[in-house]
């Protein structure tokens, strides 16, 4: 090769390089656009959940971006957002947002779908300094870590059904009750039970039931004849919509008599719509409910949500939806507030969130979690066939009362 | 738990029953698989996958309206032509080659319609309702729901039409023709592909049976398929090839072993004794061997 050609690509490779690292340095914001990036599950086994994350995330971008945008030192950014689908792997997940963090460019993330992909996504971002605002990860433990970059809108996991205890003591007259439980052996259902642990010694309760259900569980019948021979006051089961779905159907297959059910998943498992009637009385964890009375100014109110979201998708949001649309609320807010894109600023703006929305309240604790939203519990009601969910507890923002005890199976048609 | 099953007598009928009629289930599932290996040398990976997919013509038929247990008719006749295509596409191409290819070209395959499901018919779990309601025992302490035991009933029943099929029909015949010695077979005018094509899709249907019925009992989602074909290797590999009432006792004794140990171990290690069990069973059937002469041929 000529000297001159030598020189050649020298100077062409010197270009290339520059304008490589120019765009990723400014890829965080191009032009009027705030970059996101997002892995997410639109294949593989969350694909289901995957998709109502998706179109949470959607729908608030959109929504911002119609009513103004973000406004940083006094010009107006749109938000855009770049996803990759992680095949519901975790692998696969952390593989990609190092490369939206290293070849895209991206500054600021928005989670994936479920705990365990959090899990693997968190520390990339935590080694990269990448503010990651996630909405589907409610394992303890990943508040645990110390991460910094980490925030979650959602209610960690332990908190799910901490209520329903609290509830069954009060029922019971502020006795401690006998409890039940059956959990599937994954980070998550395993933080329930966590929960259940802690609220049974604070209240005084006895476990007589502590059942850990295989993955691939598919048949609950030895667990559900043990409860039907010791009859605890409440049973608890979390097994995802899988776990959901065999309890009410072996439930009501066996006749099994308990005065409260406690569930988890009851939404996405399309508990009502699947079951029917013999679903009624169940009780369900959940994050949001559409008639809980929060308030923010770009998406109204609960039900004016699930109208808008109904209308743009056609179908009834779930809570996975919700939560996802209000992490963008939570990074325009913390945008606006550091006025500025550098990463720390950011970051130590969201740190200092404090806001309404109306997914609910959110200010971060030191975990990373949000500590200003309390779960959740509803009951599924049915009139004649058509079943729908009714938030009973807490009590502020209970629109129904809690029927207690469930009537016997040779008392209900 | 500290052996309740031992306090509570009823327990222990509780769990006989739940154990046999899962367990007849779990047979007729094995009985295609020892079907297809003893016939063709094939350990089919994807059993799991093809009784989902089964399931999810049911499961299908259901949303449209109809009934699903007309699932354990028209499932399998699909199933049929899914596994014959089957067959004819990827299976043939391995069906000579040595266990190891059969069983990577049925776990691609088992991989494939773990995919094509989800994308059809979405990741979340569903169920069929039959509404056949509940068979009450010894004063209602002992509990089974009737969707499980008309499931036994139609394996059972499936299983005596097989036998006698196997027996009495000209293509029975030749499928035990061929296991026994295929060359033997094809020299003496036995089709053998066609043989093969038709075992194949007897397996898928009946795998396409057992998925319906599993529809109206237990769950569906695109990724269960796998403990199915666990449990049933196991069966198999318990009752031996081409031994039908060996494969109903092994698989209602596991279906009970799997009861039991739940109650006795806990829920936990419900499928990790499954596990061991099966390690025993091998370790137990080489000691055997080697005592053998033949073993040393």
């Amino acid at each position: 090769m000529n000297k001159i050609a030598k020189l050649f690509v020298t100077f062409i490779s010197a270009i290339t390089l520059a304008l490589v690292s120019i765009t990723s340095s400014f890829a965080k914001v191009e032009g009027e656009y705030i970059v996101l990036g997002s892995a997410i599950s639109l294949t593989g086994k969350y694909s289901s959940n995957g998709v109502h994350t998706q179109n949470g995330y959607n729908m608030a971008v959109e929504r911002i971006n119609k009513m103004g945008g973000v406004e940083v030192q006094g010009k107006k950014y749109k938000f855009e957002i770049i996803y990759y689908d992680d095949e519901s792997n975790p692998k696969r997940a952390a593989q990609l947002a190092e490369r939206l963090i290293k070849q895209d460019g991206v500054h600021y993330m928005l989670g994936p779908y479920s705990s365990g992909l959090t899990k693997a996504i968190a520390p990339v971002t935590e080694k990269y300094k990448i503010p990651m605002v996630e909405a589907n990860g409610a394992s303890r433990s990943l508040f645990t870590k110390g991460y910094k970059y980490l925030f979650a809108v959602l209610s960690p996991a332990n908190q799910y059904l901490e209520v329903a205890i609290d509830l069954a003591v009060e029922k019971n007259g502020g006795k401690g009750v006998k409890i039940a439980q059956a959990f599937e052996q994954d980070a998550f259902s395993q933080d329930v039970r966590l929960g259940i642990l802690d609220a049974a010694k604070r209240t005084g309760s006895e476990i007589i039931i502590d059942d850990k259900l295989p993955k691939e569980l598919n048949d609950m019948a030895a667990t559900l004849a043990k409860v039907k021979a010791v009859k605890p006051d409440v049973l608890v089961v979390s097994g995802h919509t899988k776990g959901a779905l065999t309890a009410i159907r072996q439930i009501s297959e066996m006749k099994v008599d308990v005065p409260m059910l406690a569930m988890t998943h009851c939404d996405a498992a399309k508990l009502s719509k699947q079951h029917g009637k013999k679903s009624e009385f169940a009780l369900c964890a959940s994050q949001w409910h559409k008639n809980l009375s929060y308030k923010d100014k770009f998406f109204g109110s609960g039900k004016k949500y699930a109208k808008d979201f109904q209308k743009e998708f056609g179908y009834d949001p779930p809570y996975q939806s919700a939560e996802s649309s209000a992490a963008l609320l939570v990074f325009k807010d913390a945008f606006e507030r550091a006025n500025s894109f550098d990463r720390d600023a950011v970051r130590d703006a969201l740190v200092d969130t404090e806001m309404q929305t109306f997914y609910g309240n959110i200010k971060f604790g030191p975990g990373g979690q949000n500590v200003a939203k309390p779960m959740i519990l509803f009951q599924v009601r049915c009139k004649g066939d058509d079943c729908e969910n009714r938030v009973v507890a807490p009590t502020k923002w209970a629109s129904d009362k809690f029927y207690h005890p469930i009537p016997k199976w040779s008392e209900r048609s | 738990m500290d052996f309740l099953i031992f306090k509570a007598p009823m327990l222990m009928v509780q769990a006989s029953l739940d154990g046999i009629l899962l367990g007849i289930l779990f047979a007729l599932i094995a009985y295609g698989m020892a079907l297809q290996w003893g016939v063709m040398n094939i350990i089919n990976i994807a059993q799991g996958d093809l009784v989902i997919l089964g399931g999810y013509i049911a499961y299908t038929i259901y949303l449209w309206g109809i009934h699903p247990a007309w699932g354990v008719i028209i499932s399998p006749i699909i199933m049929f032509f899914v596994g014959w295509a089957l067959y004819k596409l990827v299976i043939n191409k391995v069906v000579d080659r040595d266990l190891f290819i059969s069983i990577l070209a049925t776990f691609g395959i088992a991989i494939v319609f773990q995919q094509l499901m989800n994308f059809i018919f979405g990741a979340d779990v569903v169920v069929a309702q039959s509404e056949y309601g509940t068979t009450m025992l010894f004063d209602n302490s002992v509990t089974l729901p009737n969707s499980k035991i008309f499931s036994a009933f139609i394996s059972v029943l499936y299983a005596i039409a097989l036998v006698i099929y196997m027996r009495k029909s000209k293509l029975g015949r030749a499928i035990r023709a061929t296991a026994q010695n295929a060359r033997a077979a094809k020299i003496l005018g036995v089709d053998t592909e066609k043989v093969y094509a038709a075992t194949f899709g007897i397996n898928a249907a009946l795998c396409g049976i057992a998925g319906a019925l599993i529809s109206i009992t237990l769950t569906l989602h695109p990724y269960v398929g796998l403990p199915y074909t666990v449990r049933s290797f196991m069966i198999v590999i318990v009752a031996g090839l081409g031994n039908l009432p060996a494969v109903a006792v092994s698989g209602m004794g596991l279906g009970l072993f799997e009861e039991f140990a739940d109650y006795i171990l806990g829920t936990e290690f419900r499928i990790g004794a499954v596990f061991l069990l099966l390690v025993l069973i091998l370790v137990y059937r080489r000691f055997k061997l080697s005592r053998k002469r033949e073993y040393l041929k």
